[in-house]
């Protein structure tokens, strides 16, 4: 049993870090975009960078369990040509899990950006520095709080997903069964006991969570100023 | 007969407080010249500089500068701000928060040369400041770093937009002698955008007045600003409460202002005195 713990823990985990490498790595330069560009249609993308936060999860879960099967081209393209199966597997909850914490990513950091003086990025070009090297020196260091509160929040919020994972994972033990869905299970086979401890677990890391969200974040407005 | 460095004909539209507007303005600088625009607020002077930069795209026109082509709405040519050499000081200065005083001129300059970097820290007396970042400066202290920053790149073209309009009298003397100072060190062509009479006169050798979108008048600063020309909007009535070498206190409706006179003038005065000053917004 507490080998069984460990590994739901562990896979709970392992998504989240995951979860948020990849979101960081997508997130910026779509809150770049979504901030900065005048291209008129960027509403369109905006909408859909936070069509998870109002859909059920059991619809995007749904939806996503469709284009995964290998009849469909999604599902096709990973299973013939990179040989993965994304129904019920790790990388097929990992997918799902970065579609649906889009939003929590991509809005903080837009609201960073968007706090920012557009000067200090023009600033920056006419210095003849690039875009690159603008959002690495200039941008993303003046936004350190939006960047941490967009990690954190996306990290916390896959540690607690539950419709989409259950979904698409299928609540596989030791693949993608993970804390938040163990809760469910073990209350199901009324195991109390066991419940109990995982729902413990979750209460306490979230609450571990904000607090390092608030802290540091105080932190930085203090030091803001110097 | 002067080079000319910089010529330019650009049209945009723009938004004023008395609806559309469009923005035709024709200008030619001379190399190494300190050129101002002069105008009211709003009626596109930032734009203007804005669209030398790079950072704003005219709606029809060209810019030359020397040989090369920097924008041209026929040929469909609009080189990117980096790749456009010039320092812009802002109006908010637009100092990046992240960075130390040295830092700043570290980024902002291309060959990272540490004589130049350390004469310029000199120039505008930032030396004893150089681990501070801009939260930690005085108003002066930014502008000062602004245009320090803008210097860096070694920019062919300085442009200056509204660089003293936030900061005290006392300080605005000052930075206009830097400001100089920098122009004839450092070789740079300028173009200062500004609405205070005062500076354009200490600051310039040729003022482009915009008006309704149009240059409405050229020249040197002292055939521009004849006293007639220039209209201004605020009359006020104060009392005289201070006189002093040659400043003036005076003090209207509660506030205390104080002006600047020459010794002539300074002759038919006294305290208590009732006068009229025009104030130019």
């Amino acid at each position: 049993m507490n080998e069984a713990f460990l590994q739901t823990f562990w896979i709970s985990i392992k998504l989240a870090s995951l979860t948020t490498i990849i979101l960081f790595c997508v997130g910026i330069p779509i809150a770049y975009f979504l901030t900065y560009s005048s291209f008129r249609l960027k509403v369109v993308l905006q909408a859909f960078v936070s069509m998870p936060l109002v859909l059920p999860p059991s619809v995007l879960g749904f939806y996503l369990l469709l284009a995964f099967s290998p009849n469909f081209w999604f599902g096709n393209f990973f299973n013939h040509y990179l040989n993965i199966r994304l129904a019920f597997s790790f990388t097929g909850i990992l997918i799902g899990s970065v579609i649906f914490n889009l939003p929590f990513m991509v809005n903080s950091i837009q609201t960073g950006f968007s706090n920012l003086p557009v000067s200090l990025k023009d600033a920056s070009f006419t210095l003849g520095k690039s875009r690159m090297t603008t959002i690495r020196r200039v941008l993303l260091p003046n936004i350190k709080p939006a960047l941490l509160t967009g990690v954190c929040l996306t990290f916390a919020h896959t540690i607690g997903e539950f419709g989409v994972i259950l979904m698409i994972g299928g609540n596989i033990p030791g693949k993608t069964r993970v804390a938040s869905l163990a809760v469910y299970d073990e209350v199901q086979a009324l195991n109390f006991n066991l419940a109990n401890k995982y729902a413990l677990f979750l209460c306490g890391f979230s609450f571990l969570i904000l607090l390092v969200i608030y802290g540091v974040n105080r932190e930085f407005l203090k030091w803001k100023r110097f | 007969m002067e080079e000319i460095l910089i010529e330019l004909h650009l049209c945009k539209k723009i938004h004023t407080s008395e609806g559309d507007e469009t923005l035709d303005v024709k200008i030619e600088i001379p190399r190494l010249g300190f050129i101002t625009l002069f105008g009211q607020s709003g009626v596109g002077k930032t734009t203007l500089l804005r669209m030398i930069a790079g950072l704003t795209q005219p709606d029809s026109g060209f810019i030359k500068v020397g040989t090369e082509v920097w924008f041209d709405s026929i040929h469909k040519v609009n080189i990117k701000p980096q790749y456009r050499n010039i320092g812009f000081v802002f109006q908010d200065y637009s100092l990046f928060p992240n960075m130390t005083v040295k830092e700043h001129l570290l980024y902002a300059s291309q060959d990272k040369e540490t004589s130049y970097i350390s004469e310029l820290l000199d120039v505008f007396h930032l030396k004893g400041l150089c681990n501070r970042k801009p939260g930690r400066l005085s108003g002066g202290q930014q502008q000062r770093l602004a245009v320090a920053r803008a210097l860096a790149r070694k920019p062919q073209i300085l442009l200056l937009d509204e660089p003293l309009s936030a900061l005290d009298s006392e300080t605005r003397q000052s930075l206009q002698h830097e400001i100089i100072q920098a122009h004839t060190n450092f070789q740079a062509t300028t173009l200062l955008v500004s609405h205070d009479i005062n500076e354009v006169y200490r600051l310039s050798d040729f003022v482009y007045v915009i008006e309704n979108g149009k240059i409405q008048e050229q020249g040197k600063p002292g055939e521009v600003f004849n006293g007639t020309k220039i209209k201004p909007d605020i009359h006020l009535i104060g009392y005289i409460v201070g006189i002093e070498n040659n400043i003036l206190t005076v003090s209207v409706k509660n506030t205390i202002k104080k002006i600047i006179i020459t010794c002539d003038e300074l002759a038919n005065l006294q305290i208590n005195d009732k006068i009229l000053i025009k104030e130019s917004a």
